[in-house]
């Protein structure tokens, strides 16, 4: 969806301005806000493109005013709601209200290292082979979807360059909306910085994105 | 004690709505038996003091001194990655990057915050900020001097945006003056934001 998450040279944001000896976690309710959201991964009630979607999927003033753990958190509470596995009535109530849902499966503490070190690997059995190689001139279709997807908006319409075959990979675009893994083949896709900028944007700066095939056309 | 009692009611006052709904969920979650505390306290302590940036730096520090490390890792950093036991969520599938004198490397996510957790922990608010996710693609020298480096004009910069679940890790060149080093010296020489491509390596002293 085209929304305030698709950052790429959107003007006007000032300068990047790092904390020296930052801290981990700035608060206590984000390092639990972040752990319920790991933690919540575990029952397979969603996966992680439907919470990138739930994510991005809000008006862009609000998105831009809250902070990155209060998008994590709005969006666990949204996919929760969603699943009816949390009520409104229970969030107020600081109390479970209504019987549990079964779920699938729960994090035990003896099990996190070994979830956290598996991890979730994307890349697929091939079902097809690539249409581009190396090499070839490709461009990034202009498309405007409502539902998830991960081209930005910067390089939609632009023309680059192939540079690798990545491999068979689980296409967003579908997973985040319950549509299944469907699979397509991704690749490196670079631009040059005048290409995506103009003659103002600077010439020696080249820049790609991971783009899945359905995203590219020849060109 | 008035002062002492103001101080205290002043406290409360000030948990956040966020803080209060968090702690909501966290119970409600935990009484339906979705969570388990203990599961949360340890994904914490994980991320809080075993996961971080000097993952990558031993990383860095071992492509630097072992030349048959350094060609495995370029040619499939995932699995040279794991030799060193670093593996897993948001780390599924690495890349690493090259930085020579003709290439400077620059990772950012403009759509979300996508990051290699096993090699860097968590991503700092900096990186997950609107001004670097808009700038790092459009102006990324004017990003690399809001972190005060400044590299020759004819070095190509090149700015990776991580759009799929692939992770990339930059491989900052190898600082002159800490030759025969060990590991575990060069590894202290590897900053994070080396290790991102707003920042070089530290001198060696």
């Amino acid at each position: 969806m085209n929304g305030a998450q698709d950052m790429g040279g959107v003007p006007g944001f000032g300068p990047v301005e790092a904390e020296p000896d930052e801290p981990v976690f700035h608060a206590d309710w984000e390092k639990r806000a972040f752990a319920l959201t790991l933690a919540m991964a575990m029952p397979g009630e969603w996966n992680i493109d439907m919470s990138r979607f739930a994510r991005e999927n809000r008006d862009p003033a609000e998105y831009l005013a809250m902070s990155y753990y209060q998008i994590w958190f709005a969006a666990l509470e949204t996919m929760l709601k969603e699943r009816d596995l949390v009520r409104d009535d229970e969030i107020a109530a600081g109390h479970a209200l209504h019987p549990a849902k079964p779920v699938a499966r729960v994090l035990s503490p003896g099990d996190v290292l070994k979830v956290l070190h598996r991890g979730g690997p994307t890349e697929r059995a091939t079902g097809s082979k690539p249409m581009f190689k190396a090499g070839d001139r490709v461009r990034a279709k202009t498309i405007n979807p409502k539902t998830h997807t991960r081209l930005p908006g910067y390089v939609r319409g632009h023309k680059g360059t192939v540079e690798r075959v990545i491999g068979f990979h689980v296409f967003p675009d579908s997973n985040a909306h319950g549509l299944g893994e469907n699979p397509q083949w991704l690749y490196t896709v670079r631009f040059d910085g005048r290409e995506l900028w103009g003659d103002g944007g600077d010439p020696g700066t080249i820049i790609s994105v991971d783009a899945w095939e359905p995203y590219l056309e020849k060109a | 004690m008035a002062g002492h009692d103001h101080h205290h009611d002043r406290d409360h006052s000030e948990l956040s709505e966020t803080q209060l709904r968090v702690r909501a969920l966290e119970t409600v979650l935990t009484e339906k038996g979705y969570v388990d505390p203990a599961a949360l306290d340890l994904l914490i302590e994980t991320y809080e003091k075993k996961v971080g940036p000097r993952n990558g730096a031993r990383v860095v520090a071992r492509a630097w001194a072992d030349p048959a490390y350094r060609a495995r890792l370029f040619k499939d950093a995932t699995t040279a990655i794991a030799e060193l036991g670093y593996a897993g969520r948001q780390g599924e599938h690495i890349v690493a990057l090259e930085n020579t004198p003709q290439r400077h490397n620059m990772v950012v996510c403009t759509l979300c915050s996508c990051y290699p957790w096993p090699v860097l922990g968590l991503p700092p608010v900096w990186y997950k900020s609107a001004p670097y996710r808009s700038r790092a693609v459009a102006d990324p020298r004017g990003v690399l001097k809001d972190f005060g480096v400044a590299l020759p004009a004819d070095t190509e910069i090149r700015v990776w945006d991580s759009t799929a679940e692939i992770r990339y890790l930059v491989i900052p060149m190898r600082p002159s003056g800490a030759e025969g080093w060990s590991e575990d010296r060069l590894a202290d020489l590897v900053t994070r934001d080396s290790m991102i491509g707003t920042g070089l390596p530290k001198e060696p002293k």
